[in-house]
């Protein structure tokens, strides 16, 4: 990985000085001769053993694949949705990164306008809707280990009520609430999910005290779509179950831990590196899941009993062989009415806009 | 509500208003003594990392805090140095510890990713605790009461103590304190030592208690309300009490009507409810506007220099 010198930021405050007019382009087209420069922006801090996590394992995976002739990486963590982000794009453009990760769903509009100002850069976002000419979108399909989470929740919960710890409401963490709760109430149609909004990706006291207050109000089964082992601890101390985020997490947990969707970013990099280097990149709109491996299911806890072991696997197996979706009709909304008619599926661009709860989600 | 609900709920709120009780604390101290350290959030950082490696090398969590306290006041010093003994801008080398903090945590905490320790016991017999109403005597952790019995102390000390006196004069008239013979820079360095050291300590409480787990940020920016509290408080031990239980009782209702589902109040009123409850406390305090000026230690955040 390589960090910003002086004189490089000063070159590069220059060049903003001098106007973009007649000055070279900072991103190049031609990749030859040289390893590729990949550059990642992310949200949180690269400690975070969550999201953020995640994707820096993706990017060691990426170093190790394709080793330092080919590919020179680095990354700057802890950048603020807005402005901010926009500054921090920028100036990775500027400094001549081939091909420019931002991975989290707030920099999807500072992408998009640093990629219109750099029609040369190679961009790709993270869980965002829009794209550009130079600017591809990719994702992972983590409503499907949602599934098999909410099939082991259904099935091991006493209450019938879980508890969802959840950040932003944004279609990313919408269809992940939906398709939890969906898979619960194949298992138990009474089956609630509560939701508790923490307005932060990352705040793990926060997120430990909001299990508490859902434990409290009667949720037995506790997960979550932030990004740290907050909820976990909780649930552990007061012994109720719950589920990883991003990561392996059985060691902040061992008890509460039944499994968790591990994010496995690192061949989809080495992918699009690749491309770059043949010189064959162009923007997509790639959102593979589980059959590619890039969502993957955490070991399950040897306390689960053998049967949810194997409805669980049921769930993977089928998701893996394309016989499962779990967003197939009929779905009735939060009010009892039918959304989606019986046997039809929910196209990919309406789960990416998903503004709207099933019937069973609180909250 | 049942007694259980009840008690959980009054137990939540003691462990979200502790932290910010102490390094709150630490902060009223050392603006009584005219110096302005924004470095908490920094400090506890230090002291949240620095707590959990001890804790984790030693098995003894009471060590990690020990020595929480004592790298943060380490820390403080750095601070104390460049704006007491070289004058240095208070406000610009207070936003420096926080960023030296939140990165050295980082550096410090790295290879302590993903593990896990044993938490701070509780100080009284745990089947003290088994009961719901006793629970709410003796079911806390030791630095709950920590955090009480130095409310006290710093009230007793700020109030009743000559040597408190002295620390409040350096803090209002700095000049006329060294006109009578009082070492300024000293006072305000053991002053600093003393913040540093509660910043350390409430940082532990976050990796050892709360989420015993290191992460880097872990503390999310409690340090900032920490020393909003302090403002808050008009620099008093008694309402900074107070102000410290009423922000964790604002963040406690609001989780747990969320949990509970209430639906006659929209999830986003109730994420705004902490800083709707701020804007009426610091509403109410401003509308008396002579003791809220007089209520600012007058020296606070100027340099001094000791004229001849």
């Amino acid at each position: 990985m390589s960090t910003l010198n002086r004189r490089q930021v000063i070159a590069g405050a220059g060049a903003l000085a001098l106007g973009t007019a007649f000055m070279p382009r900072g991103a190049s087209a031609q990749v030859s001769g040289r390893p590729v420069k990949a550059a990642f922006v992310y949200v949180g801090p690269v400690g975070d053993f969550g999201w953020t996590y995640a994707h820096d394992q993706g990017r060691k995976y990426l170093e190790e694949q394709l080793g330092a002739d080919k590919v020179t990486t680095s990354f700057v963590e802890n950048v603020a949705e807005g402005p901010d982000a926009e500054r921090v794009i920028r100036q990775l453009a500027q400094d001549g990164n081939d091909i420019i990760f931002t991975t989290s769903f707030g920099f999807m509009n500072p992408t998009l306008r640093v990629a219109r100002e750099f029609p040369d850069g190679r961009f790709e976002h993270c869980t965002g809707y829009q794209a550009g000419p130079n600017m591809g979108l990719y994702n992972s399909r983590f409503y499907q280990g949602r599934a098999v989470l909410g099939t082991i929740a259904a099935m091991m919960s006493k209450s019938g009520k879980a508890g969802y710890v959840a950040s932003f409401p944004i279609p990313e963490v919408v269809m992940g609430i939906n398709a939890f709760t969906l898979a619960a109430r194949k298992i138990n149609p009474e089956f609630t999910t509560q939701v508790v909004w923490v307005n932060s990706w990352y705040d793990p006291a926060k997120e430990a005290q909001a299990t508490g207050a859902l434990l409290d109000q009667g949720a037995d089964v506790i997960t979550q779509h932030t990004d740290s082992p907050g909820p976990l601890q909780e649930a552990e101390k007061r012994g109720a179950i719950a589920f990883g985020q991003a990561w392996d997490m059985t060691s902040f947990a061992p008890n509460a831990h039944m499994t968790a969707i591990v994010d496995n970013w690192g061949p989809y990099y080495v992918n699009r590196v690749q491309a770059v280097i043949d010189g064959s990149w162009k923007p997509e709109n790639v959102w593979l899941g589980m059959k590619e491996g890039e969502v993957a299911m955490a070991p399950f806890n040897e306390k689960m009993p053998a049967d949810v072991k194997a409805a669980a696997q049921k769930i993977i197996d089928d998701t893996k062989a394309g016989t499962y979706e779990v967003f197939t009709g009929p779905i009735a909304d939060q009010s009892g009415a039918e959304k989606i008619a019986a046997g039809v599926v929910v196209p990919d661009e309406d789960l990416l806009k998903m503004d709207w709860y099933i019937q069973g989600v609180q909250g | 509500m049942t007694p259980e609900l009840a008690v959980s709920i009054l137990m939540a709120v003691v462990a979200t208003s502790t932290p910010l009780l102490i390094a709150a604390l630490g902060e009223l101290v050392v603006e009584k003594a005219g110096v302005l350290n924004l470095g908490v959030e920094g400090m506890m950082l230090i002291g949240a990392v620095t707590a959990f490696i001890v804790a984790s090398a030693t098995g003894v969590p009471s060590l990690g805090v020990l020595a929480a306290a004592l790298a943060a006041a380490l820390s403080s010093m750095v601070f104390g140095y460049l704006t007491l003994t070289l004058t240095a801008n208070q406000v610009a080398t207070g936003l420096a510890l926080t960023i030296f903090g939140t990165g050295v945590s980082a550096l410090l905490g790295a290879s302590f990713v993903g593990i896990t320790t044993g938490t701070l016991g509780l100080v009284f017999p745990a089947n003290l605790a088994t009961d719901p109403i006793l629970r709410i005597l003796f079911g806390h952790s030791p630095l709950v009461y920590f955090s009480l019995l130095m409310t006290l102390g710093v009230w007793w000390f700020l109030s009743k103590s000559r040597a408190g006196l002295i620390l409040r004069a350096v803090g209002e008239s700095d000049s006329s304190a060294h006109s009578i013979g009082y070492r300024v820079i000293g006072v305000r360095y053991l002053a600093v030592l003393f913040g540093g050291a509660m910043a350390g300590i409430a940082g532990s409480y976050y990796s050892l208690v709360l989420t015993p787990m290191w992460a880097e940020r872990l503390t999310a920016g409690r340090g900032w309300i920490a020393i909003a509290l302090v403002v808050f408080a008009a620099w008093r031990p008694g309402r900074l009490l107070l102000g410290a239980y009423l922000f964790g009782a604002v963040i406690t209702f609001e989780l747990q009507a969320k949990a509970a589902g209430w639906s006659f109040l929209a999830p986003e009123v109730l994420t705004s409810l902490p800083y709707l409850a701020t804007i009426l406390v610091l509403a109410l305090i401003s509308s008396r506007r002579a003791s809220a000026r007089l209520a600012a230690p007058a020296c606070l955040a100027k340099p001094f220099r000791a004229s001849a």
